[in-house]
């Protein structure tokens, strides 16, 4: 934990232009930062380094849920001690929560399944070999409590859980923090240097372009498979709201994109749509494999479809798909060839986004 | 007026959502073709529908949908359920036909 943390407070620091012998010199003040005194302690000197307040500020201002992982695998009690093993070996974890209706009820790990092994009990249940007393972490949590958590308990994990349903939610590791922390205090960085720069702060911008000046995201979509459509949708839709996009160009750009994957899955072999996003435009790009649409124009027609009848049934093939990307669109490019595959490009403007 | 108005009004059985119900319900739309709904409704409508399938999730959250009806008895599928309660979007169930629970909602919102 004190390795990440000093890294990231020497980042911190080297990013505001001080050398590393005053680094050096004020190893005792970055301890401290780290078992959280400072706010407490009469100390000029560091009460008067803005730089470190920052560290503190974060940490206190950062919650649990905002730099936890969120991907977790977890298993429930009736899951055998040997389907817990493949479990672990597939995933190389060293352990995992225990989840039932959505609700943490134990904790089991590698310990728990050697103890097993050795006992020949690989047939147990997870449930009857799992930790019961879990200490865990709720999302709303400052980080400084989560890190004084590690200090006490010395675990290099706590899964995380919603505070007022018991949920979980996700996983908090040392690293996490670190990570979480380092691009907090980039952006932090990142974000008065831009405010320098352009003397503006009404930028929807301000936090992200610092985070990144693009983004991309792209998904494969198989033909006929309409079980996961949309689910790259809410994705999609999560992180252009994290980008700052106003709902309107959300919803546009969303729309869009899941038009051109149902048209993708109701009448190709399957392909992938692109997603990039910069400061003042979104850009989305469709591509499949064929068969390819004999008449575009036809095609843009609203209420012409080629859909078969089950595919009707589900409430897709109205004739509308193409004309809603469009309406959706700034510009848009359609390409397609028979036998080739169909190319669509739509840029959304960001109109909220610089003043344009 | 809000969700909960509604479903108490019509009688709607809340399949999930239910801590959802204080959302307000700007108008309605109603209708069973996905792409028809999106590009015709708008923000804040409750989505009255037959459809039960999951894609209907879909809709409603690209849309900002305060809710869906399901009608004439139709129950959502248990991954529509699912992803329903991910998306944090209401769904609501009723006996009536279309045409008499679209009927109730609108005379509830213009008298």
């Amino acid at each position: 934990m004190r390795e990440g943390l000093l890294a990231a407070l020497k980042r911190l620091a080297l990013m505001r232009g001080l050398s590393s012998e005053r680094l050096k010199g004020e190893k005792q003040l970055r301890l401290r930062t780290l078992t959280f005194e400072l706010p407490y302690k009469q100390d000029n000197q560091v009460t008067q380094d803005k730089k470190i307040t920052k560290t503190q500020e974060l940490v206190y201002k950062l919650k649990v849920k905002d730099v936890m992982t969120t991907d977790i695998v977890t298993v429930s009690p009736g899951n055998t001690m040997n389907e817990l093993k493949e479990i672990l070996r597939i995933r190389r974890i060293a352990g995992t929560p225990v989840v039932e209706n959505k609700r943490l009820v134990g904790v089991i790990g590698i310990d728990d399944l050697i103890r097993c092994l050795s006992e020949g009990e690989m047939d147990a249940t997870v449930g009857e070999k799992m930790t019961r007393k879990v200490e865990v972490l709720y999302g709303d949590e400052p980080l400084a409590h989560a890190v004084n958590k590690f200090n006490q308990y010395g675990f290099g994990r706590f899964p995380v859980i919603e505070r007022k349903r018991g949920r979980l939610i996700g996983i908090l590791t040392k690293s996490d923090m670190v990570t979480g922390l380092l691009k907090r205090l980039e952006i932090a960085y990142h974000t008065e240097e831009f405010r320098h720069n352009n003397n503006n702060e009404n930028h929807v911008f301000n936090n992200i372009v610092m985070d990144k000046t693009s983004f991309h995201f792209q998904y494969r979509v198989n033909g006929q498979d309409f079980k996961v459509a949309g689910e790259s949708i809410y994705k999609l839709k999560q992180i252009l709201s994290q980008l700052g996009f106003p709902p309107p160009i959300i919803r546009r750009a969303t729309i869009a994109a899941y038009e051109a994957e149902m048209n993708i899955i109701i009448y190709s072999y399957g392909g992938c749509i692109s997603v990039s996003a910069d400061y003042d435009h979104i850009t989305l790009e469709a591509r499949d494999t064929g068969p390819g649409i004999a008449n575009i124009e036809q095609a843009m027609r609203q209420g012409f479809s080629t859909a078969p009848t089950w595919v009707q049934e589900l409430g897709f093939g109205a004739g509308m798909g193409l004309p809603n990307i469009r309406k959706c669109a700034d510009t848009m490019d359609i390409e397609s060839e028979v036998g080739k595959g169909t190319h669509i490009k739509i840029v959304i403007k960001n109109t909220n986004g610089n003043g344009k | 007026m809000n969700l909960e108005f509604i479903v108490g009004e019509l009688k709607l059985d809340v399949r999930c959502g239910e801590d959802k119900l204080g959302r307000k319900v700007r108008g309605g739309y109603v209708g069973d073709l996905l792409s028809d709904v999106i590009g015709n409704s708008s923000e804040g409508d409750i989505w009255v529908t037959r459809q039960a399938h999951q894609n209907i999730v879909a809709v409603a959250s690209l849309k900002d949908h305060t809710g869906i009806i399901l009608v004439n008895g139709s129950e959502p599928d248990s991954d529509t359920l699912e992803k329903a309660i991910k998306e944090e979007i209401p769904i609501m169930v009723s006996e009536l036909p279309g045409f008499e629970v679209v009927g109730k909602i609108y005379k509830l919102m213009h008298t």
